[in-house]
């Protein structure tokens, strides 16, 4: 059946192509009986050039796995054997896809370091041969080109890529916790420059088109066309590939050469890079970098510093040597087992797994102009929904209207937006202090009250309604909490789904109870944070203690940051709901804080000072009276710095593993992305469920018995995590 | 169209030094363009409604248009617009005080004289009795002026109309930035010395740097020719082919100059210099010597370069239209009646020059005509890449349903009956100006080549277009 559709495709680029220009003989080198097996690539042969297409069957991307690879080299030998032909383009036959990478698949079914290793050696070694290729091999890039399909690209001699926003270079390979492995620490200096090449890999980021042509990332953008005669991405690609051709032909015939000119600023930078000192320099500083924002618990960064400055220092071979040597560390690295089981996640959450509503929301209404309001409209508008932004007041409405238009304008500094995009995006929204239009609304999204009882109340009393969680700055998280109830219709679910897609989020869908699922797992470990604090831990030291574990955001900070009077509320509906199990602090603590006016970042005050302008914000020395007034003695045996991670992070753990047990959670894998994604547990552990997996259930079962021995309830293990302790066998990710 | 301008700028210099380079040679080919009236009946003996009054263009005229930069270059929009009503006045012997309305169409404004119609009117010697106004719609300007003239005379308000179109691209508004500005209007406001002076403290070097006109489409920030070649490649259209279209263009015109085909022109005598008595960016060059151009927009590869657009002109032009009786009643023989017209518009970023593909089908069924009723096509050439595309596109089923919501394509208008007097690529398109000589030209062509109804299309910046049918008054 794959076979088949290879073939169909081929025959239509054959027809398709001889119609136009007489001149072009499509072949295939091997007879037609190779062409039974081929599956990924086709290829045809314009005048002298060969076009490779690289088109995955019965996938939107294309990946460099192992069958992928080994006809890639079939038809690059024939190229290379064959005397018709004097220079290659790639392209692949997927409009908005290059390659997206390598096979995630192929690495996690290594059992070894040797193993993955090996894998990294033959890419290495294929990439060779193309970079050495006497034929010019130039790649023209439409779609994603990350990973994997950028170190292809680089080992070819031009690269010509559509100047399209869909059209990204990037070598992500850091976010997953290993590095370029097929040479691409090694070329991406040269081509790029270190300090653009540090930049590439250690953020991982994707560069798009026309700015990956300023850095000379590759030669010559194509525009994207419109619709001509056929659909534009068609017709897009098929241009792409005639002006591919002709700067191939132009490179064998001589006429252009692949060597770029440099501009000044790049020769002074080359030349900088040619002095050792520098070179020293640059290395010491990246590397701070990378330990300060790490905490030294991310092994990729590091090594990828290493592997460049290896290949620099000492060569290409010692170069590529480390470099594979290295890319097997980090596979079998527990932490890059982590990035990889939330890339899949993320995968997941990006789907709507109760498939097409029965109406597209197109009109949305939003109830409540304040952050969270605007917030959603501002992630819904430029998705292009219509929407009605309501507020009671004009004051309060201009405000959430200046936040909209405040996060569009900023995208046009950056110039991710025209202004003119802007504006018509813009009028996109609606703003008004009445119900007019209401009736017209698909949906209805509510962002006025924190009060959960009241959202609670509302939502068993009608059907139609669902919990939809945002975390705030809405546009900048990415997660998306969907609450459903018994009474919650499946289309009603999945039309909610649907418009959290539609706004970039990723989504978990929940049970209705207490806190759904990540205001709960928070509270325990808030309710601990509290009591640490009572035991005379000063908030910057309980700060430091909760980054250098990985969380992104220290605990007091935290709390300062969601709103003293927020989080007070919470521990109190949710300590009536759950009980003793939810105790530990005091809630005296929040309560004296909320009445003093010590509200958090947005009072100016908090467990800190916050101050317009200042950077380094300073202790709240306010806060000295009342931690001493409730100041209850640490116990000795569990109060260590270890300790106190463990008993924060223990009690999360616990959380989520209860609310995957009560079926809140349908599946760990949304416990770990609503985790990491919405309460920044740190990504380095992979989410409660996946670091349990990894570090061993036996392992926090004993801390949580231990701190039970001290404290009580709070910390008794919950059924399913003590069964995954009694045997061992037992994963949450099989 | 304002988008043509700075990319245009940077393309004059190649082109007036290609124009320099190759001598004028006309090539004769054609004489197989050249079609015998066609001889069939038509789907409409005429396009006269019912209780409608017939509108007549009892002529119109256009004073030579020549690239910018060269004889208009010291004058003032006003002035060309002025010669060309006093050729209209002359040509007609209308009396001035017969005219009821004024209107004209142009695009780059002159700050000085932004309602160029009344200015013009009242230094060509109309009535100051006469009111007129000014009307821009990129390059369809002209073809608005006039439909609006249509508009006061069909629904009773006016009989007599000047319809007409200016444009000096030899001169355009570069102004100071926006910064420089704002302290020269908040330094007429300062009172005291102290806030002169804090205001002047802030004046910056770069406050010096002027705005041009607009390079680019405002929405989309894409230069016009930047899209035509996007355009061209989206429907596959060859350089080659761009440039014989392009030498067609040139070769027609200068055949038509040469026989004294365009009697729209009137010489004008520019002050200080010679009678300016016709067209001069008329010319034909080879194959050879166009392929040897660089691509002007998209480089290094792209098709559209200096020699296969339409190039920076200086021109006007006026037309004097009546309701038909009132026409009669003054002893006048019209040239043609103007008919249904459309204006259209799409997408400004991939369909931005598609104007005609749009406008012609739906102005031929408002009309009741198909496209073998017509027998002379007026279009508007912008670039050759654009009208080429617009013929695919006219000529896909695929396009018209896809895109048109449309079942059938209405298909490419015959070679031989198209723009066989040359057009904006040889003859210059002056924005504003070109409408009226899209319609006197399908009129003279008319009643020169025979046949009844004549289809004049363009489009326009903004992603606009326009039709309209002209049918020949009967002789």
């Amino acid at each position: 059946m794959v076979a088949s559709r290879a073939i169909g495709s081929l025959s239509r680029f054959t027809a398709s192509r001889t119609l136009r220009c007489p001149g072009y003989i499509s072949r295939n080198f091997s007879g037609s009986s190779a062409l039974l097996t081929r599956t990924h690539i086709n290829y045809g042969v314009k005048g002298d050039v060969a076009v490779v297409r690289i088109n995955s069957p019965n996938s939107k991307v294309n990946t460099l796995n192992r069958e992928l690879q080994s006809e890639f080299m079939e038809v690059m030998n024939e190229i290379w054997a064959s005397d018709q032909v004097r220079s290659a383009v790639l392209i692949s036959a997927k409009p908005g896809c290059f390659i997206a990478g390598a096979d995630i698949n192929m690495l996690a079914s290594c059992k070894s370091v040797e193993e993955v290793t090996r894998i990294s050696q033959e890419g290495q070694r294929m990439f060779e041969k193309l970079e050495k290729s006497t034929k010019p091999i130039v790649a023209a890039i439409s779609g994603s080109c990350l990973g994997g399909g950028l170190e292809l690209a680089i080992s070819c001699q031009y690269r010509i890529a559509t100047k399209d926003k869909k059209t990204v270079l990037g070598a992500p390979e850091v976010l997953l916790g290993i590095l370029p492995g097929a040479g691409g620490t090694q070329r991406l200096p040269k081509m790029v420059g270190v300090p653009a090449a540090f930049d590439m890999m250690l953020t991982g980021r994707n560069i798009r088109a026309d700015r990956a042509k300023k850095m000379g990332l590759v030669d010559q953008l194509v525009e994207p066309l419109g619709p001509g005669l056929k659909p534009s991405e068609e017709r897009t690609i098929e241009y792409l590939e005639e002006v591919a051709v002709t700067f191939a032909k132009e490179l064998s015939d001589k006429k252009l050469s692949p060597k770029r000119d440099k501009g000044l600023v790049e020769k002074l930078m080359s030349y900088a890079m040619s002095i050792p000192f520098v070179r020293q320099q640059i290395y010491k500083k990246v590397e701070e970098k990378v330990r300060k924002q790490t905490k030294g618990l991310y092994p990729a960064p590091l090594k990828i510093i290493d592997v460049v400055k290896t290949g620099i220092e000492q060569g290409n071979d010692a170069g590529y040597l480390s470099e594979s040597q290295k890319f097997g560390e980090l596979a079998m690295s527990k932490e890059s087992k982590a990035l990889i089981g939330l890339y899949h996640g993320q995968v997941l959450c990006k789907k709507n797994k109760f498939g097409a509503p029965q109406k597209d929301v197109k009109h949305l209404a939003i109830l409540g102009a304040g952050l969270m309001g605007a917030g959603i409209a501002q992630v819904s508008v430029d998705k292009g929904l219509k929407t009605i932004l309501k507020d009671a007041t004009l004051a309060g409405l201009g405000r959430g209207q200046q936040q909209v238009f405040k996060g569009l304008n900023d995208k046009v500094k950056k110039k991710a937006l025209t202004s003119f995009e802007r504006d018509s995006i813009f009028s996109n929204l609606t703003g008004q202090l009445d119900y007019q239009g209401f009736e017209k609304a698909d949906m209805v999204i509510e962002a006025v009250f924190e009060d959960l009882n009241l959202k609670h109340r509302v939502l068993k009393e009608v059907e139609a309604v669902i919990g939809m969680h945002y975390f705030s700055p809405v546009d900048k998280m990415q997660l998306l909490e969907i609450i459903t109830t018994e009474k919650t219709s499946k289309d009603t679910t999945a039309s909610a789904v649907a418009v959290g897609l539609k706004q970039g989020k990723v989504i978990i869908v929940v049970k209705d109870g207490p806190g759904f699922y990540t205001t709960r797992c928070l509270a325990p470990m808030m309710s601990e944070v509290l009591r640490i604090l009572q035991e005379g831990v000063d908030p910057k030291k309980l700060d430091s203690l909760t980054t250098s574990f990985g969380f992104p955001v220290g605990a007091a900070t935290l709390v300062d940051e969601v709103g003293v009077d927020v989080a007070k509320h919470v521990a109190e509906d949710l300590g009536k709901a759950f009980g003793e199990r939810f105790e530990g602090g005091s809630l005296e603590l929040l309560k004296q804080m909320v009445s003093r006016g010590f509200l958090g970042r947005k009072s100016g005050k908090g467990f800190y000072v916050y101050q317009e302008g200042v950077k380094n914000k300073s202790l709240n020395s306010d806060m000295d009276g009342i931690l001493a007034s409730l100041k209850v003695p640490p116990k000795s045996d569990v109060c260590s710095d270890e300790d106190i991670q463990y008993r924060l992070v223990t009690r999360f753990v616990n959380e989520a593993v209860m609310c995957l047990q009560e079926g809140i959670l349908a599946t760990p894998a949304e416990g770990d992305i609503g985790a990491v994604f919405g309460l920044g547990f740190p990504p380095c552990l992979g989410g409660p469920f996946r670091y349990v997996d990894l570090y061993g259930a036996q392992k926090i079962l004993d801390r949580l018995r231990r701190y039970e021995a001290a404290y009580g309830k709070q910390f008794t293990p919950c059924q399913l995590l003590t069964d995954h302790a009694n045997s061992p066998s037992k994963k949450f990710y099989q | 169209m304002t988008s043509i301008l700075t990319s245009m700028f940077k393309n004059l210099p190649s082109t007036s030094k290609w124009a320099l380079r190759f001598s004028l040679r006309p090539l004769s080919c054609s004489s197989q363009l050249r079609a015998a009236p066609a001889v069939q009946t038509k789907s409409k003996k005429t396009l006269a409604k019912p209780n409608i009054r017939n509108i007549v263009v009892v002529d119109g005229v256009r004073i030579p248009f020549l690239q910018s930069g060269t004889s208009y270059k010291e004058l003032m929009p006003h002035d060309l617009a002025r010669a060309a009503l006093v050729g209209l006045l002359h040509r007609t012997s209308v009396p001035k005080d017969v005219v009821d309305y004024i209107i004209f169409g142009t695009v780059i404004q002159e700050v000085k004289t932004s309602n160029v119609a009344r200015e013009a009117a009242l230094g060509a010697g109309f009535s100051d009795k006469t009111p007129a106004h000014t009307v821009t719609m990129a390059c369809i300007s002209a073809n608005q002026a006039m439909t609006t003239g249509v508009g006061l005379i069909a629904s009773g308000q006016c009989d007599v109309v000047v319809a007409g179109g200016v444009e000096l691209m030899s001169d355009v508004p570069i102004r100071h930035s926006r910064k420089m500005r704002k302290m020269m209007l908040d330094l007429n406001k300062a009172k005291t010395l102290g806030q002169r002076l804090s205001l002047l403290s802030k004046f910056r070097l770069n406050f010096l740097s002027p705005e041009l006109p607009a390079v680019a489409e405002f929405s989309t920030s894409e230069t016009m020719g930047h899209s035509a070649d996007r355009l061209a490649a989206a429907f596959a259209v060859s350089r080659l082919d761009q440039d014989e279209y392009a030498l067609r263009s040139h070769s027609l015109a200068k055949k038509a100059q040469d026989e004294g085909l365009l009697s729209d022109v009137v010489p004008f005598k520019v002050p200080g210099k010679d009678t300016v008595t016709k067209d001069n960016g008329i010319r034909p060059s080879s194959l050879e010597q166009m392929a040897k151009l660089k691509p002007a927009f998209i480089k290094p590869y792209g098709t559209v370069t200096a020699a296969n657009s339409s190039f920076l002109t200086d021109g006007a032009s006026a037309m004097l239209i009546m309701a038909e009786e009132k026409a009669l009643a003054m002893g006048y023989k019209p040239k043609a009646y103007l008919r249904d017209f459309v204006y259209v518009s799409q997408d400004p970023k991939d369909q931005l020059l598609l104007g005609p593909t749009y406008a012609t089908p739906k102005v031929l069924e408002k009309a009741g005509l198909t496209m073998t009723d017509i027998d002379a096509f007026e279009f508007h050439e912008a670039f050759s890449g654009q009208i080429l595309a617009n013929f695919k596109a006219m000529d896909s089923d695929w396009f018209a349903q896809n895109y048109m919501g449309r079942k059938t394509k209405v298909g490419a208008p015959p070679l031989e009956k198209f723009n066989n007097w040359g057009g904006s690529l040889s003859l210059g398109h002056p924005f504003g100006a070109t409408g009226c000589r899209l319609v006197m030209a399908a009129a003279n062509r008319l009643r020169k080549e025979g046949g009844q109804y004549g289809l004049v299309a363009a489009c326009a910046a903004g992603g606009q277009g326009h039709a309209m049918i002209v049918e020949v008054y009967p002789k």
